[in-house]
């Protein structure tokens, strides 16, 4: 555009999506919706050694009206199914929901009665990540692969309307 | 000690008391499903019994009595532990509840009912405790399909 040009290396031209995208992935809010064993997997991701501050994501929000991303930890079973679809009715848009471990995934080995057999039955997912539990490095790699993910959504995507 | 225990319980009620066991220290009473109210205020009241530890049911389909009752005590006292059973007929599923002696039975009498759909004739509130209050059925029953799923259930008002 020439801009540069005239007035030297005081700014520099981008894309609306790339800016707010840029602003979105490196400051993901998360909401962790916890529930079993999972959690304490979930929690070494928080601590030093793997310090998930790194990537702009350690604020958790406990109230789903704040946050971005849903990380749901654990085992979710029938009882609880209700509780899960109104925290992400709750969340303001736009959201993105990771799937923490085989339990949240697919039921994982409690394949009975009380087990939602994958929380993909009540809200969509964005991220799945399989172990019992998964090691904090998939941890890492799935929040990367929603930050690409994110990369590549449009401020005028209509898929939350 | 163990042998004395039970032979004390088999001395006073002989009529009631249908089988022992005992192995290692372990010792298990089984008693008639109409005397286990009369048998476990026993326990309590004059044995010390004063800790029901826990309290769970068994589904056995090929027996003539479906069901079998199991409770643990233990006595501080006399630092004894005593397991006692009490069979419980399947097509008529009623035994008496340990409630008004041990409050610890309230909620292992709830789940035992929501699990096994045992009824605890004198228990207080006896409703569902871990399954939904719409869900049918009780799950831990061995002819309960191990497939079955149930309608998803709404956020309650």
């Amino acid at each position: 555009m020439g801009l540069e040009t005239a007035f030297g290396h005081s700014f520099f031209t981008s894309r609306v999506d790339d800016a707010v995208n840029w602003a979105r992935k490196y400051s993901f809010f998360q909401y962790p919706f916890v529930t079993a064993c999972c959690g304490m997997e979930f929690m070494s991701v928080w601590a030093s050694s793997y310090d998930i501050a790194r990537f702009g994501a350690e604020f958790p929000r406990f109230s789903p009206r704040q946050a971005d991303v849903l990380f749901v930890v654990g085992t979710v079973n029938e009882k609880l199914a209700p509780v899960l679809k109104r925290v992400y009715d709750q969340m303001c848009e736009p959201k993105w929901v990771v799937s923490f471990g085989v339990c949240a995934t697919s039921g994982g080995f409690y394949d009975n009665y009380a087990t939602v057999q994958g929380i993909d039955k009540i809200i969509p997912v964005d991220i799945y990540i399989p172990g019992c539990p998964p090691r904090p490095e998939a941890v890492l790699d799935a929040l990367m692969k929603l930050q690409e993910k994110v990369s590549a959504e449009s401020v005028m995507d209509k898929k939350y309307k | 000690m163990n042998q004395d225990l039970i032979r004390t319980i088999q001395e006073k009620f002989p009529a009631q008391v249908t089988g022992t066991h005992a192995f290692r220290g372990d010792s298990t009473v089984t008693v008639r499903r109409e005397a286990l109210r009369e048998v476990a205020g026993y326990l309590r009241d004059e044995l010390g019994f004063e800790f029901l530890m826990d309290l769970t049911a068994v589904d056995y389909p090929e027996r003539e009595d479906r069901f079998e009752m199991v409770y643990h005590f233990y006595s501080f006292k006399t630092n004894l532990r005593l397991r006692l059973k009490a069979p419980v007929n399947g097509k008529e599923p009623v035994i008496a509840s340990l409630t008004p002696l041990w409050g610890a039975a309230n909620w292992f009498e709830r789940e035992a009912y929501d699990m096994f759909g045992i009824k605890f004739e004198g228990h207080p509130d006896l409703r569902r405790i871990l399954m939904y209050d719409t869900f049918e059925d009780h799950p831990l029953r061995k002819d309960y399909p191990l497939k079955k799923r149930q309608p998803r259930i709404v956020h309650r008002e």
